[in-house]
């Protein structure tokens, strides 16, 4: 396990590496102009860009640019170029608002997954089964902007029964930043509580045909015991996998449009923002995060997943 | 037979499922006993009902496609009615099971270890040291080498040959008092083969457990049981001692099963003696004798279902579904196993 873990994590930095060096290429050697022109922004004057050029080496050599440029991505030395923030400490700022969004949103959607897969698998061909079906297809269907604007107008503004969009520091009232939460997590959530209802479904209904379950009922184990060490345990290895993707795609990316319908200003609100305005630096400094998010989480869940199945391990 | 109250008493099994293509009757009317400390062998070719048989016992076979009827009497439990509650009590402490393909039959998240110490504490709530003391001392009895070490270990770390060890372990680890092997060497090559029988014959007269091996290799059988059921298309068709069987085999199915044995004894024959013709489908199944349309003796008795029933005089164990009499059957079969039953049957074609 040990060693699994080493050699995983040694492989992570790796690929951390190679999507510095292609940001790097995407932002600044790609686009057949000045990087120096593009990173002013509109209508900037001669001594601004000659400012940007020295700041950011681009008439040196370019692993020299790299160099350069990785060294204010990860020092925090950048700024936007239209509120002249500092775009590092707006990335910490977002991030507690986009992490609670996303960790509450998958915790949500796994746990409810798990029970209406189970269930729906359970009672497979009858009608409690057919319905769950449908309602996971309706889910799937609709777009979190559609479903997060209506939640937003009818139990935010019409009902009054949940906030209207915003967000309170969990340190601030942890009730008070749940109850914030609500609306956002469950319009996330929903999609994948479909998908992964489904996905789930089809597992356990596999394994349940599985030789050692039958073996297991010939041990006199309990049902439940059988479907939560023999079935469930199996039938999760698939999903733990898809969790830990989902989730990293949802914080580099995902949640761009729930942060943006329910007003969260996280990371992903920003980096919209960011675009919208053609504002270099937070752009790369987002993509860079997110991308590096991404990353690690796929190692987290590579060794979770060694640990939920052995067989693994070894290869 | 022992001579004291049988453990088991199957009585007039039948088994169904609906599918598709119509009722299977895939076990119709089994009747047998199982004495203490006996091996029964069940053999027959696939489909014939054995394995279906033997997982009814434990009710593996439950589902709502399912009709059972009939009784089978483990001690003071009628196994074909009772609740999942009672089953549960017998299954793995009372009747213990051990499945044809060792590959499949262990869970390849548990370690071993754990997959049979799970069944120790199911049914004795003993402390966790104990129950795991209790594995290493099995998983030693049935010749695993560093058990110690091993029961940490996961299933893909096992051989087959290992693996069906390991599924033999947790099958004795609550001193059951049957043991029902599902050709439990199928899967595995021959020379494991013969250490795994004789590692099952061992333990038989170690713990005192009664046997039920399902095979279709009477080869497997000849070594170890005590008595013997033929099964073909979901009947008994003949039931006796070993030596009934194999020396005066009475039912014309029973001999082509012993023509079709390779003998190393025996002038090879060019090729491998086989039993014409398929066993029938078990939705839909030829009246009276199942045996019938491959059968080279058949005639005006045929159509009606022979029963069960002692035919041989002075022979009141062996039971046989055949209407031929008797003399009639002896003369048309071969004495020498390699060419029972085959003969006659290319004559007939003839």
């Amino acid at each position: 396990m040990l060693r699994f873990t080493v050699r995983r994590l040694i492989q992570m930095v790796l690929v951390l590496f190679a999507v510095s060096v292609i940001t790097f290429l995407i932002f600044n050697v790609i686009p057949n102009s000045d990087p120096a022109v593009r990173m002013a922004g509109r209508q900037a004057s001669e001594s601004t860009i000659k400012a940007i050029r020295e700041e950011w080496g681009f008439n040196e050599s370019l692993p020299q640019q790299y160099v350069t440029t990785m060294k204010k991505v990860f020092t925090g030395d950048l700024e936007s170029q239209f509120t002249q923030l500092n775009v590092g400490e707006e990335i910490r700022k977002g991030l507690p608002r986009t992490l609670s969004l996303a960790i509450g949103a998958a915790l949500l959607w796994m746990f409810v997954a798990i029970c209406l897969g189970l269930y729906s698998a359970v009672k497979a061909g009858k009608f409690a089964d057919r319905f769950l079906t449908i309602v996971a297809l309706v889910g799937i269907s609709m777009p979190v902007f559609w479903i997060g604007a209506l939640m937003n107008h009818y139990l935010g503004f019409k009902l009054g029964w949940f906030p209207n969009g915003g967000y309170v520091e969990l340190t601030e009232d942890p009730v008070d930043w749940a109850y914030h939460l609500i609306l956002p997590w469950t319009a996330l959530a929903i999609l994948f509580i479909g998908f992964y209802s489904r996905v789930l479904r089809s597992n356990v209904l596999d394994t349940i045909n599985e030789d050692y379950v039958r073996t297991a009922r010939a041990k006199g184990l309990g049902e439940r015991q059988i479907m939560i060490r023999h079935v469930l345990r199996n039938s999760m290895i698939p999903i733990v996998t898809l969790w830990g993707l989902d989730f990293g795609a949802v914080v580099g990316g995902g949640a761009i449009l729930t942060e943006t319908v329910f007003d969260l200003q996280g990371v992903g609100q920003y980096a919209a923002e960011a675009i919208g305005q053609l504002d270099v630096p937070p752009v790369l400094a987002t993509t860079m995060f997110l991308a590096f998010f991404v990353v690690t989480l796929n190692a987290v869940v590579d060794i979770l997943y060694a640990y939920l199945d052995p067989r693994i391990r070894l290869q | 037979m022992n001579d004291a109250q049988p453990l088991l008493t199957v009585d007039d099994l039948k088994v169904s499922f609906a599918t598709e293509e119509g009722v299977v009757q895939a076990v119709d009317g089994v009747t047998f006993e199982l004495g203490a400390g006996e091996v029964l062998a069940v053999v027959g070719e696939s489909g014939s009902g054995k394995s279906v048989t033997a997982m009814t016992l434990m009710g593996l076979t439950r589902s709502p496609n399912a009709r059972f009827e009939g009784n089978a009497h483990y001690k003071d439990t009628e196994l074909i009615g009772a609740s999942e509650d009672e089953l549960r009590r017998v299954r793995g402490a009372e009747i213990a099971m051990i499945f044809q393909d060792p590959m499949t039959s262990l869970n390849p998240v548990h370690r071993v270890g754990d997959q049979i110490i799970e069944q120790i504490q199911e049914h004795e709530g003993v402390p966790d040291q104990q129950a795991r003391e209790r594995t290493v001392e099995l998983l030693e009895r049935v010749g695993i080498p560093r058990a110690r070490e091993r029961v940490d270990n996961y299933p893909f770390e096992f051989s087959g040959g290992m693996r069906q060890r390991v599924m033999i372990a947790l099958a004795l680890s609550c001193n059951p008092s049957i043991l029902i092997a599902d050709e439990p060497t199928t899967a595995l090559d021959v020379t494991i083969q013969a250490q795994i029988l004789h590692r099952i014959r061992e333990l038989r007269e170690e713990t005192g457990a009664a046997v039920i091996l399902v095979t279709h290799d009477l080869g497997v059988v000849a070594d170890i049981a005590d008595r013997i059921a033929v099964m073909y298309a979901g009947r008994i068709v003949e039931q006796g001692t070993l030596d009934q069987i194999f020396y005066d085999p009475q039912h014309p199915y029973t001999w082509g099963l012993i023509g079709s044995i390779t003998r190393v004894d025996r002038p090879r024959p060019e090729r491998l003696p086989a039993i014409a013709g398929l066993p029938p489908s078990l939705a839909n199944r030829p009246e009276g004798c199942h045996f019938r349309p491959r059968c080279p003796h058949e005639f005006s008795e045929c159509p009606k279902v022979p029963p069960l029933e002692a035919r041989v005089d002075g022979q009141a164990g062996h039971l046989d579904r055949c209407w031929l009499p008797v003399d009639e059957k002896r003369a048309k079969r071969e004495v020498r196993p390699g060419e029972i039953g085959l003969e006659t049957k290319k004559e007939a074609a003839a």
